[in-house]
């Protein structure tokens, strides 16, 4: 998926990517040339392709944490299906606010440990010092989470 | 007058969605993950209740007891039984430098299945919009086929057994998922209708250049009847690797071994 600016003739370059949290995916592309820019909206079922397929719109900047899509993506899975305790970064790193932590908190135990992998990743690779509801709102539109 | 729009191809500036290479790199994690696989065998029929579980089971098990590295990836999603089967542990899978380890059998088979995933009793459903879901349930399940491939510590096995489930969708999902077609071990019952479903599945397989080991007859001398491995191998120039007895002992199995081994 490319966009171009027909005006100016350039390919539009990726600029940025929401999720409003409907079930759609908004991302800005801009051309580099007028600086127009353009939004491309999905409704919740091409959202939902896009994530069926384990890729991110935008790309992204961390790596893929295993079992990635089946972990954000099943709905029945067992809340202690899986032991995220001896993987690293466990006790260590940023700290988290307290309603930081009662937001992960209401996160279902079959992908939690998991998201809070996601956010310290994230809060460590961007020199965060406290991972914040709001720290998580950012990454969540930044790395394109959807549903976590 | 139309605009003067260029093609996709036209335009190749850097995408910093990459979308191509991130399914690029997912084949390269698969290949990389199976790289100590010696052998990767899909055991399909193409129908359902023939016992392909039970085979898969039984032949990692007896793999086992022979001193051979075996695992067992369970690729149906909707109905896991491998846990049971091979009498798996009831325990949290772990996690450790990015991959999840496999459980492992008191033989030693080491195993991975939805089946350890799911809450008791309650059928796999995705998250997502409800309606149409056709659309894009089976793309979902084919990526939980690739993070089975690729996210579980495998490590070095002779052989990866994948028990598929009925119908050849998975197996095509499989066979574009890997840097090389998988091995195939049919499995049908003595019945003609059996027969004709495992011929579809087989055909299919060859269609995309997978190598068949040979056809493993199982419930024999049960309440079915019938000839269809002896048919199979006929048409398809294959072996009958094994018969298996509706209440096999460990022999049936340790003779199923011995020819695997000897097969291509």
């Amino acid at each position: 998926m490319k966009f171009l600016c027909v005006e100016c003739d350039r390919q539009m370059q990726f600029e940025e990517r929401q999720l409003p949290g409907d079930g759609t995916l908004a991302a800005a592309f801009r051309c580099p040339a007028c600086g127009r820019v353009v939004g491309l909206l999905t409704n919740p079922m091409e959202t939902q392709l896009v994530a069926s397929l384990g890729v991110k719109i935008g790309g992204t900047t961390l790596p893929p944490q295993p079992m990635e899509t089946v972990r954000g993506m099943v709905a029945t899975g067992k809340e202690d299906a899986f032991d995220d305790g001896r993987e690293r970064g466990a006790g260590s790193g940023p700290i988290w606010s307290l309603e930081a932590q009662e937001r992960l908190a209401r996160v279902p135990g079959f992908v939690r440990g998991m998201v809070k992998r996601i956010y310290l990743d994230y809060a460590k690779d961007r020199g965060i010092a406290e991972i914040t509801p709001a720290v998580m709102d950012t990454a969540r539109s930044e790395l394109g989470l959807e549903g976590m | 007058m139309p605009l003067n729009i260029r093609t996709y191809h036209e335009l190749t500036e850097a995408d910093r969605s990459g979308l191509v290479d991130q399914i690029v790199a997912q084949r390269r994690r698969v290949a990389e993950r199976l790289a100590g696989v010696r052998r990767v065998v899909a055991v399909l029929s193409g129908k359902g209740g023939v016992g392909k579980s039970f085979v898969t089971a039984g032949l990692a098990r007896a793999l086992a007891r022979a001193g051979r590295a075996s695992g067992v990836l369970d690729a149906d999603f909707n109905g896991p039984t491998a846990p049971q089967l091979l009498h798996l542990p009831v325990t949290s899978c772990t996690l450790h430098d990015g991959v999840i380890e496999p459980l492992v059998s008191a033989e030693g088979v080491r195993c991975f299945s939805m089946g350890l995933l799911l809450e008791d009793g309650r059928p796999l459903a995705f998250r997502g919009p409800q309606t149409e879901g056709h659309v894009w349930r089976e793309t979902l399940e084919a990526a939980t086929l690739r993070e089975f491939l690729a996210d579980v510590a495998w490590g070095a096995l002779d052989e990866l057994l994948v028990d598929l489930p009925p119908g050849v969708q998975r197996f095509q999902e499989l066979t574009e998922l890997m840097p090389a077609p998988p091995a195939v071990l049919a499995v049908t019952i003595p019945t003609p209708e059996s027969r004709d479903a495992v011929r579809r599945a087989l055909r299919g397989a060859l269609d995309r250049n997978a190598t068949p080991l040979g056809v493993v007859e199982n419930m024999v001398g049960g309440p079915f009847s019938g000839s269809a491995a002896d048919d199979l191998a006929a048409e398809f120039g294959l072996p009958v690797l094994a018969r298996i007895p509706f209440h096999p002992g460990d022999g049936a199995w340790e003779d199923l071994v011995s020819k695997l081994g000897r097969s291509v």
